[in-house]
């Protein structure tokens, strides 16, 4: 994964250029958001079970995500994922003693840290009497940070947690190899000078070459680019249409930037830098000028280039999370519910990015709602061509009825309902952090456009994949 | 080890049956001028693609593609028409089987032909054609997924520019000399301009399989096409494709002269194409390969000599002598003995690979192996790589951990070889659960029982275990020996009791011998022929017997083997002499191989049996060799001394006073070199018939490919029963008389035997 974002990010500077002269209209959609908000006052029913409590997001937050090797460069994960929570607390006025319990998502993990919830958690002044824990699920991770909060309030353990997921791709583990781990842990046990002697001198000089971490999906060894490619060439995506849908992508995340729309983002002074406020991924460019670049996986004749593939990011995200019962009590206006939500694994290697495409009928379904009944959907895009072979994918009753043993297809969401704010392509994508900034787009969203379901969706490396509904909470 | 080469390309050919075939995916397309002609053709189809002729290749009715006279003149036809067309301007190549692209000429043709000037012309032929192709001022691109084979091979890189699916039905490789012949479609003189002297060289004298990856690295092909996975319709489908559509864009690059057909050669290609321009080094290099094809073939085949002098011809005499001196030899080749053989073996291989029982009953899903050993083990890794949910049962815990490593060692190897990643490795071991007791037999489709070679031993297991498997269940027992009806005895259900008889190392073995009693059901057969295919098995399947039919063949030899060591013959001696007869191993190390005390477990058991057809040698021999702890290879100590890591093995000088103890007086007039090796050989081939004759053996070709494959028969010879063909009854007759003669019973000649030898038109193959 590594290896295609440091590309991805070598190649963005030289689009950007162009993209700051040339003045891009974005796409208009004022309409489509009338329309949207007409469905509210038709949909009446809400997917409140009887034996289960009503779980509410109350808000959420998220640092601006920037190009790894930027203002964030100089810091450590916790120090993003504190500045989540302490947005959090700001934002929220939540008292810290009622946090249960807080859970962050995290993906490429930095050692001294491994637990990076507790000690972003400590560091941003939660009581120290507030357990803390890391997940990581791949892209995935703070989706399921949140879940797993949504299960410790369902089942009465908590009222009150705080969920959130972080990424600093700036800095990466990079170790010894392990030949040279293993002699220095044996030099360590070594007692006397002649066994260290001994073992110093069965050192070569190829211990030092260092180990990485892993670029390519372990149980298949293939680079997630060069899996996406091969995605998009099985649903006969073109370069074309891959291109197009990645100048969607920053059109409307421009768009929503300058109209305000990204309200999630707190402000985040870094030390000895200035205060960071806005994403800086987000470059409008022009379809001339991303058909120049060469792709950057399958070479010479492959459709992923660096302009249609998320970046490496560096991010935090954090949303707190009640019982709806115990907001109210608190006096909280909550932002919407967190309703049904599936986790569907499948191959790694062929459908590696396919998770929304087995995800979305089965969340459907378990909500007891169709696609139309959606007005706010909200897909994690990793690249323009897995977006779009997903869209294929569930609009195909042959892939249905062979590879989900479903009778027909859950068919496709309406583009104007489509990560409308922009997405993961535009907006950056730091792994651990993204579920968060999903769930809370679609909140934001259902409140600005009027609807009343949002669905989430992610695919993670591994083969995974997720999605959620999230329900307005009644104005 | 010829053998095992010859034997895994060989099997490589016959897997291609097993692919599916697919419909060709219609497209709407231009057709020009006379698409009446299109109709008529039932090889190929082609349409254009803006100025891009695309042409199909489509076998009808087969699994693959091959290339014969039709698909030869349809191919023509279709290129001129190409070549005159205006709106086109260039050509990609490919096949509507996903697994094929083509195999290979058609070895039917070949077999037609009556002389060898009948086989130039066909190898002219091709040249003429081919020569078109190279010369094509429209640029062809070969898209080649799956096989791409001899002849397939030679059409490929006579275009000028080639993609290949990169997955692991895409081979490519000339694999005539497998079959006693040469490339002999211009690969000769193509091969080495392309990829290199040394590289040529190494793929058409061993036949390897150029899997695509490493052929993009030799320079063999251009572009790697990754397979794709489902899409919105059947991921082969779509790959061929896209295989289709990537072509195209570099059809079109290479007509735009966007794209160059020369390829940038890596520095250590240089430098070797440089020193490949001095003649001096040229000479030390045919010099260096003949010297090494001699050793290894000790001359008894032909082919690869001529495949040396050809090459060698076309780059010291330039290219039309080169052309020339290839279709020659190919005709040549092709009338040999040799090739008859080879082919032969390669035609019973296609048979061995088809369960004629037809589908069992109930698929064998679980299996469970009792014994860890080397066999027991041996069979589990075969079994688990290919899926196949497996128990592996010993008594301790010590023997269970060596067999669970023989199975991980095997699948590591593999690993280290990039035939499977580290990760394929660890969920095919997970298939694999290693127990001391008999949990989970209950659910098991079918047993087999590697224990030691004891009767007493295998009935108490046969017992043990019908006390927990389920009435399906099949109990087979690997066996060399011992009878599987007596085996059957204590059985409750004999029905469900066969042989499985696997030869060390069984992961290398190709050769699987099915032993069926009377009492065995079809269905049970079946059951145990759809497992060793499964297993990738070439598979016999004989009437029970002692001895079976392997076994048996090779007692007599054995015998043979020991009297000859007992008259004096060294046994360094006598290696070179079976050597060089064409057996892949000489005949004391093969007793050092299978292990003294089971020789002599054998020779006792058909001793007794037989009764003087097996005597000849002093089964003493065996018995002091036995006592004294010379186990063979196994115990380090043999007719040679085995030391780990030390390559060349010298004689165990304990022996001397064994065989100085039990000296024979050689008899001078059958002593001779020759005759020393038809002493082995005909003892060999007599038994063989007579198995035949006694309905031990349902074929002549099951009798062949189970001596080439599971004892080493020579090749050359295409097992015991070409043997005869090729080379005589009468003669084999005569031979055995002679013996007769000095020995006695051993080598009187058995009924079938002499029908043939009266008869010349009798044979074994029409």
């Amino acid at each position: 994964m590594t290896s295609f974002l440091t590309y991805t990010f070598k190649n963005l500077p030289s689009t950007s250029k162009w993209a700051l002269i040339s003045s891009i209209r974005p796409l208009s959609c004022s309409s489509q958001l009338r329309a949207a908000a007409d469905v509210q006052t038709k949909s009446k029913k809400t997917l409140a079970k009887p034996s289960v409590r009503n779980i509410v997001v109350v808000d959420g937050v998220r640092t601006p995500f920037l190009l790894s090797g930027t203002s964030y460069k100089d810091l450590m994960p916790h120090d993003l994922a504190r500045a989540a929570l302490l947005g959090l607390l700001h934002q929220t006025s939540v008292p810290k003693d009622v946090v249960d319990y807080i859970i962050v998502g995290t993906v490429i993990q930095e050692v001294k840290t491994s637990n990076v919830a507790r000690e972003a958690a400590l560091g941003a002044g939660f009581s120290d009497k507030t357990p803390a824990h890391t997940v990581t699920m791949a892209c995935i991770s703070s989706n399921q940070a949140m879940t797993t909060g949504v299960g410790l309030i369902a089942s009465g353990q908590c009222d009150v947690v705080v969920a959130g997921g972080i990424e600093l791709m700036s800095d990466v583990p990079i170790r010894h190899s392990r030949k040279m781990r293993k002699m220095m842990l044996d030099l360590n046990k070594a007692k006397t000078l002649g066994q260290r002697l001994s073992l110093i001198s069965k050192f070569r000089l190829n211990f030092l070459s260092p180990e990485l971490p892993a670029v390519a999906e372990f149980s298949t060894s293939e680079t997630m680019g060069h899996s996406a490619d091969r995605l998009a060439a099985a649903f006969a995506v073109s370069r074309l249409e891959q291109d197009e849908y990645a100048l969607r992508s920053h059109r409307l995340a421009k768009k929503a930037q300058e109209e305000g729309l990204l309200s999630d983002i707190v402000p985040f002074k870094v030390p000895g830098k200035d205060t960071v406020t806005q994403d800086n991924g987000i470059r409008p460019s022009s379809l001339e000028q991303m058909a120049k670049l060469k792709p950057a996986f399958i070479k010479p004749y492959g459709t992923v280039t660096a302009a249609n593939s998320s970046f490496l990011t560096d991010g935090a995200s954090a949303v707190l999370i009640m019982a709806e019962e115990k907001a109210l009590a608190m006096g909280y206006k909550p932002k919407a519910y967190l309703r049904d939500f599936v986790y569907v694994s499948q191959d790694p290697k062929d459908q590696l990015l396919l998770g929304p495409t087995y995800a979305t009928p089965k969340v459907l379904e378990k909500a007891g709602l169709t696609l139309n009944d959606i007005d706010a959907f909200e897909f994690h895009e990793a690249f323009s061509g897995q977006i779009l072979a997903n869209l294929k994918a569930m609009d195909s009753d042959w892939f249905a009825q062979n590879y989900m043993n479903r009778k027909a297809k859950v068919g496709v969401p309406p583009l104007e309902k489509f990560n409308n704010w922009g997405g993961s392509l535009s907006l950056g994508h730091p792994f651990g952090a993204t579920g968060c900034r999903l769930v809370m787009a679609a909140a934001n969203r259902l409140r600005k456009e009027g609807g009343q379901y949002g669905l989430v969706a992610a695919c993670a490396a591994g083969g995974q994949g997720h999605a959620m509904i999230v329900e307005a909470y009644p104005k | 080890m010829l053998k095992m080469v010859a034997s895994r390309v060989i099997g490589s050919l016959g897997r291609f049956t097993a692919s599916r075939t697919l419909r060709c995916p219609g497209y709407v397309c231009r057709n020009f001028a006379g698409s009446s002609a299109l109709l008529s053709r039932t090889h190929i189809n082609y349409g254009v693609k803006g100025d891009v002729a695309v042409i199909r290749i489509n076998s009808p009715n087969s699994k693959v593609n091959t290339l014969d006279q039709e698909l030869h003149s349809e191919f023509l036809e279709v290129m001129n028409e190409v070549w005159s067309s205006d709106q086109i301007r260039s050509v990609v190549l490919i096949s509507s089987k996903p697994g094929c692209f083509i195999a290979g000429a058609d070895i039917n043709m070949l077999n037609a032909c009556k002389t060898s000037q009948e086989v130039t012309q066909i190898s002219q032929e091709a040249h003429r054609t081919f020569e078109k192709l190279e010369k094509s001022t429209k640029p062809i691109v070969a898209a080649i997924s799956g096989s791409c084979l001899g002849g397939g091979l030679e059409l490929a890189i006579s275009c000028q520019y080639r993609i290949a699916t990169k997955d692991k039905k895409t081979v490519l490789g000339s694999p005539e000399v497998l079959l006693g012949l040469l490339p002999g479609a211009g690969g000769t003189q193509r091969l080495p301009k392309m990829v290199g002297v040394p590289a040529a060289f190494d793929m058409m004298l061993t036949g390897r399989n150029i899997r695509a990856d490493r052929a993009k690295k030799m320079g063999l092909v251009d572009q790697l096409v990754e397979p794709l996975g489902p899409g919105l319709k059947p991921p082969e489908e779509r790959t061929i494709e896209y295989l289709e559509e990537v072509a195209i864009t570099f059809a079109k690059g290479l007509a735009d002269k966007k794209i160059s057909p020369k390829r940038d050669k890596g520095l250590v290609e240089k430098l070797t194409s440089y020193a490949m321009s001095i003649p001096f080094v040229r000479q030390q290099i045919y010099r260096k390969v003949e010297e090494k094809v001699r050793k290894q073939t000790k001359g008894l085949y032909p082919a690869p000599l001529k495949i040396i002098d050809v090459v060698r011809t076309g780059i010291e005499q330039g290219n039309d002598a080169g052309y020339l001196s290839e279709s020659q030899k190919f005709g040549e080749l092709a009338m040999t003995k040799e090739s008859k053989a080879l082919m032969g073996l390669y035609h019973g291989q296609t048979l061995c690979k088809k369960n004629k029982f037809g589908a069992p009953q109930k698929e064998v899903q679980r299996l469970a192996i009792l014994g860890a050993g080397l066999m027991g083990a041996g069979i589990a890794q075969v079994s688990v790589d290919k899926g196949l949910k497996t128990i592996l049962k010993d008594a301790t815990l010590g023997a269970l951990g060596r067999g669970q490593q023989q199975v991980f060692k095997g699948l590591n190897d593999k690993v280290k070889k990039k035939a499977i990643t580290s990760f394929e490795r660890d969920s095919i071991f997970s298939n694999l659960t290693g127990q001391l007791d008999y949990q989970g037999f209950e659910r098991a489709d079918m047993v087999i029982e590697a224990v030691f070679e004891d009767l007493s031993l295998k009935h108490r297991v046969l017992k043990e275990v019908e006390a927990v498997i389920p009435d399906y269940c099949i109990f087979a027992s690997n066996t060399s020996a011992l009878p599987i009806s007596e085996i059957a005895t204590v059985s409750k259900r004999p029905e469900k009791v066969i042989g499985m008889h696997y030869f060390s190392p069984v992961d290398k073995m190709q050769l699987l011998e099915i032993i069926t009693t009377d009492k065995t059901s079809k269905d049970t057969t079946a059951s145990a022929v759809a497992v060793g295919l499964k297993q990738g098995k070439v598979i016999i399947v004989v009437k029970d017997g002692p001895g079976f039919y392997t076994t048996r063949c090779l007692a007599p030899m054995m015998s043979e083997v020991i009297r000859i060591l007992q008259e004096g013959v060294d046994p360094k001696k006598l290696d070179s002499l079976t050597t060089s007869f064409g057996f892949p191993v000489g005949a004391a190390t093969l007793v050092d191989e299978v292990g003294v005390d089971v020789a002599k477990h054998v020779a006792e058991d058909l001793g007794k049996t037989f009764g003087d057809r097996f005597a000849g040698g002093n089964i003493e021999l065996l018995k002091q060799m036995v006592s004294r702890g010379f186990l063979g290879r196994k115990s380090g100590k043999g007719f040679y001394i085995y030391q780990e890591g030390v390559k060349s093995k010298n004689l165990n000088s304990d022996m001397d006073s064994i065989l100085a103890s039990l000296k024979l007086a050689p008899h001078p007039e059958v002593s001779s070199d020759e005759d020393i090796q038809y002493r082995l050989v005909t003892r060999f081939v007599n038994e063989a018939v007579l198995c035949l004759q006694e309905g031990i053996l349902a074929t002549p070709a099951e009798g062949d490919i189970g001596a080439v494959f599971g004892l080493g028969f020579p090749p050359c010879l295409g097992g015991p029963f070409r043997f005869v063909d090729l080379y005589g009854a009468q003669k084999i007759v005569d031979r055995l008389r002679k013996y007769e003669a000095a020995y006695g019973k051993q080598f009187t000649p058995c009924q079938l035997l002499l029908d043939h030898a009266s008869s010349p038109n009798k044979r074994f193959y029409q």
